[in-house]
């Protein structure tokens, strides 16, 4: 590993002034349980490393009417720490809760892990499904993106040369809604997804209809995948097994997975379809408030 | 469910059996325990090795000058630094491919073999700069297909590793050209085909299993120091120093004499740090830059370039009649010996029907090399693959047959007196008592219930080793004894050496100050290994201890001027006859350096009678249908332990076995690319058992004496590696209605097999 320069910027303006100077040799680092990996690894190289827990605004979790803005940096315990948070977005807390070990948990962030923008990032579908919009600040100031349209490849973002993610706001759980995450892996924890799904849904009052849902796909396909057309068919529905089945069935269509040590085309594509019904169902008692 | 750990004993000690707190149990939770990674020297330089990228590849040529120039550098080698390079086959005659085999896996020299091959080394001012320099050293490869798959290597046509090796036929036929194929080997007992013509059912399958690494949490490492007198101090991360330093001065071509290796505290082994791959290469370092020089591997590098236990394939057959007893058995295995001749197929051979009386069977092994890293030693090399096919075509007998698995076991158990396939008579073992503790638990007598779930049985065996041992023992003024031995400790051996020292001295565990020391420190000692330490390093205590005994009731007889035989020892106390004279051990302990002189017993023996190990393995598991996964609910491990010396120690060798065989079964494996390229070389995708993965592993300790050692000792280390594959591969059978023959039987398997 070569010897790297570090930066711990104190202001959002001294921040991106110093990742513009460097373009694509510079790097925030937040948590680091993905980039300092990346570096004594010698996958990725770069001169500056750019401290994100020295800078306020990407530190912060606040919620409000409007719904959470986390901060970029703020690690996964403090989230699932915050009983109110983790009373407002339980399907949130099911991907920071299971993101490496307790120790990584102390220092990994949702905004890290977007930024990493790894096909199997855990916290990126529920994010998704959320309705999750990445605030992003550089040099020609501030814009907003759709957390589904963030990713953009395997390790590549919107992010363009100077800009820095602030934060992500998630919109304010509606009535009657739940979402839920859900991995599989071979083993019960320290592991990658052989595939992730999220299911959010909005039911009516009566709990019996659904009346939007989002899902969203991890570990199949290049990037994290908005499987609209399965959200979109239980639009309208009765809560019924055949119409969580075909939610499924076109989850499983959404997916693009490659084989790999870690799993085949052929497993993958069985294993959305298992989760998305997993996850439903677990998504519609949690919007039915039964669990 | 009661979950107790259980220990079934014959005899009583004072101080054999008994729990105490371990010697260097205060260390090394405070973290004060010294592993090589952590030896620091005056003027020490950090090297790194470069590895190869390709699995399969001629070398041209090695230019080092680019990293030589760099500053900070120095020192570079390469295998021409190594006495290899300057014989000819002339000079090393017979000794020529053992020589060049020994010596190209330290630094090869005409060919990489497998992906993490070492070809060169740099030593530098820190270990950056080392690493910078490794990009800077040109290998101009020529790259070669890879063969990875020991069925594809034994094909005709397949890619061949080495040019010259030749096998020879069990007929003593030399084959007349080269092949993959290092050796053959076929043991005969009865009438094979006669018996299977009088069995009443047959099964017959084929089994494959995966490379495995042992997964040792402390990566090798090794620090040399080549001094201007010539002589060679070496410290490191082994099982066994002496072998270090047999295999250091073998391959530089110099005096045993000149090689000092000390062992360091060693952070697991498994089998594999019998094998090491640094020390020369830092010697060779030093030698050149005049310095120390400490090299260390990282995890993908232990991976890549250290051994595995071999891959394999085996087809078993074996038949039963309707009474259930077995009329033949007979299997073929083909195992992976690596990059270079030397798999344990020989003992997958030995252990593959050692739990069961056969009349007539027939068992044939192929030693075959193949483009991986060359195997090394893990867990009772060899017979977890067996018994991964042996116990699956058993529990499939028994199915067919609609018998009990316990009692056909118990139908067809070994027992004192029964002869081998290839030719040993077992003495006392303690199999039918596994078995009937195994029958008589809990666990087994409790039904199974719900969807989705399946029991498995499987025995397994392990043949144990006495080799030689060495301890010294000094008696200290205040009673106290200081205990030198050479085994390296691993899991716990300094505690059950101590403790037989104790018993026979019959002073308290604590007076025992057990050191594990350097080669130039105490006689010759193999490794920590084949179940043997406790065994034949606490036998060598024992010895040394009746050595010290008599030394002490002869200065008992010099102070009280009376005839020697008139004074005995007992329990501690040295005593006359008239018991009017007596002195506790402490007391005389006291005057010795005024009344003659201190002493010292000594003990160097090579012990035959290490008495074999036996354990049968319980396991529920529920598998999910939807995905596949399995999920271990229960396991309980009933092993002979002949006398747990320490049960706390045994109880956790078990555990850790049975740990070990569960990851492989289920997870573990070696994943190549296309290139045979490991994908896999880390913790994350190289997937082991964590705790949450896992119940509690409850044990059951049988206590048949081994009448090969003193206090009934057998090893207890290997053989619970043995049935867990098989035991798991039963249960999984079972929740799911289909046989997985190859391993591991990971989710994607699973799916595969019942989608």
């Amino acid at each position: 590993m070569r010897a790297i320069d570090y930066v711990a910027p104190t202001s959002l303006s001294e921040a991106v002034s110093v990742l513009s100077a460097h373009g694509d040799r510079a790097r925030p680092l937040a948590g680091g349980t993905d980039i300092i990996v990346q570096l004594r690894g010698g996958r990725r190289e770069l001169d500056v490393l750019l401290d994100a827990k020295t800078i306020p605004e990407l530190n912060q979790i606040e919620l409000t009417d409007s719904g959470l803005r986390l901060g970029a940096a703020v690690p996964c315990y403090e989230i699932y720490q915050n009983q109110a948070v983790a009373a407002a977005y339980p399907g949130l807390i099911d991907a920071a809760g299971l993101i490496g070990s307790i120790q990584i948990q102390g220092r990994a962030s949702i905004g890290g892990n977007l930024c990493n923008a790894a096909p199997s990032g855990d916290s990126i579908p529920p994010i998704i499904t959320l309705g999750g919009e990445a605030h992003i600040n550089g040099p020609n100031g501030w814009r907003a993106v759709a957390a589904e349209d963030f990713c953009t490849g395997p390790g590549r973002s919107v992010l363009e040369a100077g800009e820095i993610l602030v934060g992500i706001q998630i919109p304010a759980p509606v009535a009657n809604s739940g979402t839920a995450y859900l991995r599989f892996i071979p083993r019960n924890e320290m592991d990658i997804a052989v595939a992730g799904v999220s299911s959010s849904v909005v039911l009516d009052a009566s709990g019996q209809t659904v009346q939007s849902a989002r899902i969203a796909l991890a570990s199949v396909g290049p990037t994290p995948i908005l499987a609209t057309a399965a959200g979109d068919s239980l639009a309208g529905k009765a809560v019924s097994d055949d119409a969580i089945a075909e939610a499924g069935r076109l989850a499983s269509e959404a997916a693009s997975p490659i084989t790999d040590m870690r799993g085949t085309i052929r497993q993958r594509h069985h294993l959305v379809d298992v989760l998305t019904r997993r996850t439903l169902n677990i998504a519609i008692r949690r919007a039915r408030g039964e669990e | 469910m009661t979950t107790a750990n259980q220990v079934l004993s014959e005899v009583e000690y004072e101080v054999v059996g008994k729990r105490p707190v371990r010697p260097d149990g205060v260390d090394k939770v405070t973290g004060r325990a010294q592993y090589g990674a952590d030896l620091e020297l005056t003027g020490l330089l950090h090297a790194r090795v470069l590895r190869s990228p390709h699995a399969h590849a001629r070398i041209n040529s090695i230019d080092t000058s680019r990293a030589e120039a760099l500053a900070g550098v120095r020192a570079v080698v390469t295998a021409a630094d190594l006495p290899f390079a300057a014989l000819s086959r002339e000079d090393l005659s017979n000794d020529y491919n053992r020589f060049k085999f020994l010596s190209d896996n330290f630094l090869a020299s005409d060919k990489a073999l497998y992906r993490g091959h070492a070809v060169a080394a740099v030593a530098a001012e820190n270990a950056h700069i080392a690493e910078a320099a490794l990009d800077l050293i040109d290998v101009d490869y020529e790259v070669l297909e890879p063969v990875i798959d020991v069925r594809a290597a034994m094909q005709d046509g397949a890619p061949l590793l080495h040019d010259d090796l030749v096998h020879t036929s069990a007929m003593g036929e030399i084959s007349d050209k080269p092949s993959n194929v290092a050796s053959y080997m076929k043991f005969d007992k009865g009438d094979t085909a006669a018996g299977f013509a009088n069995s009443d059912v047959i099964v017959e399958r084929e089994f494959t299993t995966a490379s495995v690494h042992q997964g040792y949490i402390e990566p090798h490492n090794a620090t040399a120091h080549w001094r201007a007198d010539g002589q060679i101090n070496i410290w490191c991360s082994t099982q066994g120093a002496f072998v270090v330093r047999a295999n250091t001065a073998d391959v530089l071509r110099i005096d045993v004499s000149s090689v000092r290796v000390t062992p360091m505290e060693i952070g697991g082994g498994f089998g594999g740090k019998v094998t090491f791959y640094l020390e020369p290469v830092a010697a060779l370092l030093s030698r050149k830059a005049g310095a120390p020089v400490k090299v260390l591997m990282s995890r993908t590098e232990v991976f890549e370039g250290s051994g595995p236990a071999p891959g394999s394939w085996m087809r078993v057959k074996m038949g039963a009649d309707s009474a259930g007893k077995i009329t033949a058995a007979e299997i073929e295995l083909a195992f992976e010996a690596g990059a270079y001749p030397g798999s344990p197929v020989m003992q997958g051979a030995t252990c593959a029907f050692a739990c069961y009386e056969l009349e007539n069977g027939t068992v044939e092994g192929y030693d075959v090399v193949v483009n991986k890293p060359k195997t090394a030693a893990y867990r009772a090399p060899g017979s977890p693959q067996a018994a991964f096919g042996v116990e699956q075509v058993v529990d499939e007998l028994c199915q067919k047959l609609g018998v009990d698995p316990v009692e056909f076991r118990l139908n067809n158990t070994v027992t004192e007196g029964s002869r081998k396939v290839e030719g040993p008579v077992f003495q006392k073992i303690g199999l039918v008592e596994c078995l009937e503790a195994a029958r008589n638990h809990e666990h087994y007598r409790s039904p199974l219930e719900g969807s989705n779930r399946g029991r498995g049985i499987a025995a397994g065996f392990w043949m144990n080793r006495g080799f030689h041992s060495s301890v010294n023992m000094t008696v200290n003024p205040d009673g106290t004894v200081n205990l030198i031995e050479g085994s390296v400790d691993i899991g716990g051996s300094r505690a059950s050496i101590a403790q037989q020292a104790a018993e026979t001295l019959g002073i308290a565990y604590d007076e025992i100050k057990p050191q594990v020391v350097d080669t130039d420190s105490i006689g010759f000692t193999m490794v920590t290994g084949g179940s043997r330490t406790t065994f034949a390093t606490g036998w060598a205590a024992i010895l040394a201890a009746e050595d010290v005994k008599q030394q002490m009731v002869q200065r008992a007889a010099s102070i009280w001027d009376v005839p020697v035989e008139d004074v005995e020892y007992d329990g501690g106390e040295i005593r006359h006859k008239s018991e009017e004279l007596s002195f506790t051990f402490k007391d005389l302990a006291r005057q010795l350096y005024t009344t003659g002189g201190g002493i010292t017993g000594t003990a160097s023996l090579d012990p035959t009678g290490e008495g074999n190990s036996f354990g049968v393995h319980l396991v529920d598991v529920e598998v999910d249908p939807e995905t596949g996964k399995t999920e271990v609910l229960r396991y309980t491990a009933i092993q002979d332990a002949g006398k747990a010396v320490h049960p706390s120690y045994v109880e956790g060798q078990i555990q850790g076995g049975a740990v070990q065989g569960i990851g492989w079964a289920l997870n573990e494996e070696y994943y190549f690319g296309d290139n045979g390229q490991m994908m896999n070389s880390s913790f994350l995708d190289y997937r082991m058992p964590t705790s949450l993965d896992l119940p509690m592993i409850d044990t059951v300790i049988v206590e048949v004496a081994n009448p090969g050692h003193p206090y009934g000792v057998r090893g207890v280390g290997e053989v619970p590696i043995v049935p867990p594959l098989a035991a798991v591969a039963n249960a999984v059978g079972h929740a799911t209605n289909q046989r997985l023959t190859s391993l591991p039987i990971t989710p994607g398997s699973v799916l595969e097999a019942t989608l």
